[in-house]
């Protein structure tokens, strides 16, 4: 079946989401998603969104701008941040615009909580940043735009996995979308495309990500030959539920919560004797694992404890309801009173699919964009981010360059027409659907996941050094060779996630590889890549982005200068 | 240990009607019900068709009957339901296949509401000013995330599937009740229709499957008095 839309949004989710509203009143717009838009990952993050709106204190966005780069170890383009951090106070205004139901301070502005690395003053000590509703910020942002966009009128495909973009010639002029409904094939020809798509965290065992986190924007793009930037860093939260990896937000320590290791100290002081436990994600999970390899973790064992129980019944209940919930059903305890046992999950993506500052995909070194080809949101890396994510910039970022990708896409539709598809874009991956249907291999898809997750786990995860990195490279390899021999027990049409499950896997891999091998190739440590073997930041050699491409034999790792105009790298302590 | 399952199942393509399969997984006492299902799916029977994503409760995709009550399969544990564990779909929206149902006539009632803040002023240049008393309001209903156990559970729906049902008048409640907007007769209009708030027999099932913990029947009740006495 063909469509026709000015603009295709591929995810809905919060960038996808808001680059729509920018687009809809400008040119019919679709969003396809493969789960109800309702159901991204957005929804899950919980515990604000930065701003410098100075509601409870004085906050200027140059000092969330100059946060942003020291917590990304001065990996972070420079000017993405000087817009990221400028345009946040009227993209939250823009919200609550929306009916985003923020908390509200006693004077009935937006409320404002602490989070890690935002700092008064260039660093001068903690700042109230965070814009927040309760524990559920994300959620909130999720429905407010998901209402927009139906007042809106947005074209919602609900359930439809793209598996093809077209470009053709340089310029993306499509996509391909398979509906899980019926297994039928969609052709949308469009002038602009948009891949917001989210994250790729469940390559990994422990993992605050959904299951639907499996880089398909990434992995889609890749395979068309165009680059994936910053690979190598991936965030790992430090306060997942242990073992099952859900997120405890870094509200719990913004409200006062702090981390205690099995000796009961208070070890953070160690580790940042200036913001504590509001230090930048990677230095806490950092400072965890070192305590657990010390042989403190809680009983010996992997973990350490979350202490919110001298907040008082009341600031759990009404500022961290979800989490109280959380700590209830899977732990049967009450953060108001026990401690929450943590460890660090792995949570975010720093790099992805590189943009310029509109989102537009960029196809090489040199930054030559792709026309009528974007990215936002953890899928792109533009890079606010650089080696390590400051909390509520994930939020941000969605918003601001979801906006100004679909502002972008916006003006572009009006000066361009319609490409020619070729003929067909459909059948090649009809054909390859129905290989991948009449697979009758003996490897099974779930298993070779969970060897997947364990390999990235247990070598690529918090501490790195060269050979287990070696190692990971050889074993996703093999896994690829053996994913070739899945085999598939349901060979039907309908609602078939198997066999929607075998293509996130190939997806996975293919991240997997390109996340080893980065990983392996960047002697250095910085932000959340902490080489054991090569400890020290090393700016001489490597501040500059790693951009991996898919080539014949492989993967051919490339760089590119990052953008320091505003401020010098120096040596980050907190 | 081991856990029994009993699933409801049905494939368009190969079946007339649902018929009953049992599985046995192995299980840890603290797993989700979610754990088990695609325990099944991922090594045992790949043809097992159910919606997943966050797996903790907070994006609505795995509601479906447990033991005979809507549950998220993500948000209740195996030691805290007998076994075997009975799991159906959602009851009242026609089943695509096995534990998928078509939300969509959900989605339609949810969207006639007019599920989105209106409010054609021209907004301040900075946020609109609310009182914490004010937000408090409508605090509850904000929680929703449409995963629909609470109109699937409604009695009233499954006797009369133009009910808008419970999840479409949390929606309305959230709007109605916030300063901000400006709608709030409009809605009411709609939800004082033959199908629309007067439909609720203050049963309580929805607040009984509310994964969120919205207190529902408390939220329908302010909408019936909001329009008996005009005032919200």
């Amino acid at each position: 079946m063909y469509h026709n839309y000015d603009a295709v949004v591929i995810g809905g989710g919060g960038a996808g989401l808001m680059s729509a509203i920018q687009l809809s009143p400008k040119g019919s717009t679709a969003v396809l998603s493969k789960l109800h838009p309702m159901r991204s990952h957005t929804g899950a993050a919980q515990g604000g969104i930065g701003a410098a709106l100075g509601n409870l204190e004085e906050d200027l966005w140059e000092w969330h701008m100059f946060d942003t780069v020291k917590g990304g170890d001065y990996l972070v383009d420079q000017d993405a941040a000087e817009i990221m951090a400028q345009d946040a106070i009227e993209a939250v205004y823009d919200l609550e615009h929306w009916g985003l139901p923020f908390d509200r301070t006693a004077d009935g502005k937006i409320a404002q909580r602490p989070f890690g690395g935002h700092t008064r003053d260039y660093g001068k000590g903690i700042v109230r940043r965070a814009c927040y509703a309760a524990d559920r910020t994300g959620h909130m942002i999720l429905q407010t735009l998901y209402q927009r966009a139906i007042r809106n009128r947005v074209d919602f495909f609900d359930e439809f996995q793209v598996v093809d973009i077209c470009i053709e010639g340089g310029a993306c002029h499509g996509v391909v979308a398979y509906e899980i409904a019926t297994g039928e094939l969609h052709t949308f020809r469009a002038k602009a495309v948009i891949v917001a798509t989210g994250g790729f965290g469940r390559m990994f065992r422990v993992t605050s990500n959904a299951y639907s986190f499996t880089g398909d924007g990434q992995a889609m793009v890749y395979r068309k030959g165009l680059p994936l930037e910053d690979m190598e860093f991936f965030q790992f939260h430090p306060t997942g539920i242990r073992k099952m990896g859900i997120l405890i937000t870094e509200a719990v320590r913004g409200e006062g919560g702090i981390l205690v290791n099995g000796q009961g100290e208070r070890f953070m002081e160690r580790y940042s004797p200036n913001l504590l436990d509001l230090a930048p994600r990677d230095v806490v999970s950092r400072a965890i694992h070192k305590e657990v390899l010390a042989g403190r973790g809680i009983d010996g064992k992997e973990y350490v404890h979350l202490d919110a129980s001298h907040l008082g019944r009341d600031v759990v209940a009404t500022k961290l309801p979800d989490i109280q919930d959380f700590c209830r059903t899977y732990l049967g305890i009450d953060p108001a009173v026990d401690p929450i046992p943590v460890e660090p999950t792995a949570h975010y993506a720093m790099g992805g699919i590189p943009t310029d500052v509109d989102g537009q995909v960029l196809a090489d070194e040199t930054n030559r964009p792709v026309p009528g080809f974007y990215a936002a949101g953890e899928c792109a890396c533009v890079s606010v981010h650089g080696a390590n994510r400051l909390g509520s910039n994930s939020l941000l970022e969605l918003m601001v360059f979801g906006r100004r990708a679909g502002r972008h896409m916006a003006e572009h539709i009006v000066q361009t027409d319609f490409l020619e598809l070729k003929t067909g874009p459909e059948e090649r991956m009809r054909e390859e659907l129905d290989r991948l249907l009449a697979g009758t291999g003996s490897e099974n898809a779930a298993g070779l996941r969970k060897e997947l997750r364990e390999v990235m786990m247990n070598k690529v995860g918090v501490l790195r050094e060269q050979k287990t990195l070696d190692e990971a490279v050889e074993a996703v390899r093999e896994l690829k060779d053996r994913y070739r021999n899945v085999g598939l027990q349901d060979k039907g049409r309908t609602f078939n996630m198997e066999l929607l499950v075998a293509l996130e896997l190939g997806y996975l891999l293919d991240l997997a590889e390109v996340t080893a091998l980065s990983a392996a190739a960047r002697h250095e440590s910085r932000g959340a890549h902490t080489r054991e073997d090569y400890p020290d930041r090393d700016d001489e050699n490597w501040l500059k982005h790693t951009l991996a491409f898919r080539t014949d034999g492989g993967v051919t790792l490339k760089y590119k200068p990052v953008n320091v105009s505003f401020f010098e790298p120096k040596p980050r302590t907190y | 240990m081991d856990v029994k399952l009993r699933i409801k199942r049905f494939d368009p393509e190969r079946d007339d009607k649902p018929h009953w399969q049992e599985y046995t997984v192995p299980a840890e006492p603290t797993d989700r019900v979610l754990d088990a299902l695609l325990q099944i799916k991922g090594y045992q029977d790949g043809t097992l068709a159910l919606r997943r994503s966050c797996a903790h409760g907070v994006c609505g995709s795995c509601a479906m009957r447990i033991n005979h009550l809507n549950r998220l399969a993500c948000k209740t544990l195996v030691k805290d339901v007998k076994q075997p564990i009975v799991i159906e779909p959602l009851k009242g929206l026609p089943v695509i296949k096995d534990l998928v149902v078509d939300m969509e006539p959900f989605f339609e009632k949810f969207r006639i509401v007019k599920p989105f803040l209106v409010n054609d002023e021209t907004p301040p240049p900075t946020e609109w000013r609310q009182s914490i008393e004010e937000r408090a309001r409508f605090d509850d209903t904000t929680k929703c995330i449409l995963c629909a156990s609470c109109t699937t559970s409604c009695p009233s729906f499954w006797t009369n599937s133009e009910y808008l049902g419970p999840a479409s008048l949390v929606q309305a409640h959230r709007f109605i009740f916030d300063t901000r907007d400006r709608a709030a007769a409009e809605r009411l209009d709609i939800l004082n229709a033959r199908e629309g708030v007067w439909r609720c027999r203050t049963i309580f099932n929805c607040v009984e499957a509310c994964p969120r913990e919205i207190n529902i029947t408390k939220a329908i009740g302010q909408i019936k008095k909001a329009l008996v006495y005009n005032r919200f």
